[in-house]
């Protein structure tokens, strides 16, 4: 069992207290923060392990003999020891820090894609993805003449297994999906899925951006190859994040950056490079944000990744039942396993009018494409508004919301 | 929790004037005879505007037109835009884009508004210039325009 969801639960609604960010006016309105999917707030325990090691802490790490050079590597290296029990990865050389999901997709797309694919194989995605699990896989197959191809989404926004299923031919190289849908919530069978791919021996990517925030995650017991994710979504700082790949796949898997860090010995003639997880992460790292990393890990677990999961299904229950009360209110996805991400339209208000009206009452949602253009193509939309939940919101929020909805709806009468 | 000056703020924004053309934009449509045509693209919200222009040997812009899709603060500036243009000079034309631009991007005070051409009515449009993220929408129309007399088949983004 993943040693995530052993952990005792604090009481929940205490944990607002936690996120100094959320204890502000906004516009005249004590701040409502509905946009943890783009970005979440951080707990003070985050600001302050950054603080500390920026105040006390700070030098490069791998590298100087010194005592804050040892400082700093033990708590850049501890954080990933963090990262590696909390996906619970087999070995902390599969933890390859990156600077978020973008970055680790596309290394994988660059280092384990680009010297596998010829001309004619595929690559499968759905529907849903998010730009960072299409565009990468787009400049991949145009620099080695594979083909990207698509699986559909119904109505709800859930992927159609059949015909995901029909896809997965002896062509396809790379499956890369998402563990949960940014734009619309829906919570892929990823377990199923993986397995689907496996039997026929396709590789398998899995987005967990908007994964590892809301559920508790074993890389292991997935059974896919590479499962990537961003520490900013996880109430980490931004400009963090994680590839986990299986240490046989990542052995083979040739540098994807060049530079200091990733090499054991340098000279004109040849370059040795450095192990595992280093071979992958050259120049000096993110190692104050990866702190941050390591403390948002901690505060996770010590709320517990159960109860968070919990509370933000009651939550999101609450919120859809709300929405659907108010007038003009059209739910967008509306998949039967969710994550706390509710999109909808109201009435034919533009969203983007909606984000500000709502915002001046304090309110902060995320309006537009989210990222996922095709997601709105396929729903005939340019954007809608979007609430996402985190582990701090409350019902209060919620209704905060509807009144905000509800005045938007007059002004547009 | 929502209280009186909160109402009039968003008032500003939203006034009568511009969710008056938001719901019912003049001029919408294509102009089929057009001379000059150009794209408005704004990537961050994903308005987009086709502007149409037929402007006669006399270099004066007889017929304006537009379609596309938006917020209500770019359809309605889109529709003021187009009133405001309509027999109206290309150089005149070119001047009230620099004027509005100029107007909602900083804080120019109403004297500075270009003499001679009436703009009164689109300090309707003010109200973006407390919203940052906004004013994008509203200058859209605007420098669509703007690429459209530069070069009769452009795009004009607002990035």
């Amino acid at each position: 069992m993943n040693r995530a969801q052993t952990k005792p639960a604090a009481d929940i609604a205490r944990c607002r207290d936690d996120f100094p960010g959320l204890h502000q006016d906004v516009n005249g309105h004590p701040l409502v923060y509905l946009d943890s999917a783009a970005s979440a707030q951080q707990p003070a325990a985050v600001i302050d392990a950054v603080a500390r090691y920026q105040r006390e802490d700070h030098a490069n790490v791998h590298r100087g003999v010194h005592t804050l050079s040892h400082r700093a590597t033990e708590l850049y290296e501890g954080a990933r020891d963090k990262l590696c029990d909390f996906v619970n990865a087999a070995s902390r050389a599969e933890i390859i820090l990156t600077s978020g999901t973008t970055d680790a997709i596309n290394l994988v797309a660059q280092s384990y894609c680009r010297p596998l694919l010829q001309p004619g194989d595929q690559v499968l995605i759905s529907w849903l993805e998010h730009h960072s699990n299409i565009v990468p896989w787009q400049l991949v197959c145009e620099q080695t003449g594979a083909e990207l191809i698509v699986a559909p989404i119904n109505d709800r926004g859930e992927i159609e297994l059949d015909q995901l299923q029909a896809l997965m031919t002896e062509r396809v190289k790379l499956l890369a999906i998402g563990h949960v849908s940014n734009a619309l919530g829906t919570i892929n069978p990823i377990h199923d899925i993986i397995a689907m791919a496996k039997k026929l021996g396709i590789a398998v990517l899995v987005d967990g951006a908007q994964g590892v925030p809301h559920m508790s995650v074993d890389v292991q017991a997935l059974g896919c190859d590479f499962y990537a994710f961003s520490g900013h979504k996880m109430f980490g700082p931004t400009g963090t994040g994680v590839l986990w790949a299986r240490e046989t796949l990542l052995e083979k898997m040739p540098p994807y950056k060049g530079g200091g860090d990733m090499i054991l010995e340098v000279s004109f003639d040849k370059t040795v490079f450095n192990e595992l997880p280093y071979k992958f992460e050259a120049g000096t790292p993110n190692i104050s944000g990866t702190i941050g990393l390591g403390a948002a890990v901690d505060y996770l677990l010590g709320v517990g990744l159960h109860s968070i999961y919990e509370h933000e299904k009651t939550l999101h229950s609450y919120m859809v039942r709300q929405l659907a009360d108010v007038d003009g209110v059209r739910l967008i996805g509306t998949a039967n396993e969710q994550a706390s991400v509710q999109s909808f339209m109201l009435n034919d208000v533009h969203p983007h009018d909606l984000g500000t009206i709502l915002d001046h009452q304090g309110v902060a949602v995320r309006t537009g494409h989210h990222c996922a253009m095709p997601v709105m193509q396929r729903f005939g939309l340019p954007g809608t508004t979007r609430a996402s939940l985190g582990l701090y919101n409350n019902a209060d929020d919620i209704d905060r919301l509807v009144t905000g909805l509800e005045k938007a709806r007059q002004l547009f009468a | 929790m929502t209280g009186v000056s909160d109402n009039s703020e968003l008032k500003d924004l939203y006034r009568e004037l511009i969710l008056d053309h938001a719901r019912k934009p003049r001029n919408f449509g294509r102009l089929e005879n057009a001379t000059h045509v150009a794209e408005g693209i704004n990537p961050l919200c994903g308005d987009k505007l086709s502007l149409y222009l037929l402007v006669d040997s006399e270099q004066r812009i007889t017929e304006a037109g537009f379609e596309g899709s938006g917020c209500a603060i770019s359809m309605a500036s889109a529709s003021l835009m187009t009133e405001t243009i309509s027999d109206l000079s290309v150089t005149d034309a070119d001047t009230c884009y620099k004027a509005v631009t100029t107007r909602l991007a900083t804080n120019t005070s109403d004297s500075e508004l270009e003499p001679g051409i009436d703009l009164s009515y689109l300090k309707a449009l003010d109200g973006v210039r407390e919203y940052p993220s906004r004013v994008k929408c509203a200058t859209l129309a605007w420098h669509a325009l703007h690429a459209a007399l530069s070069d009769s088949q452009a795009t004009a983004t607002t990035e």
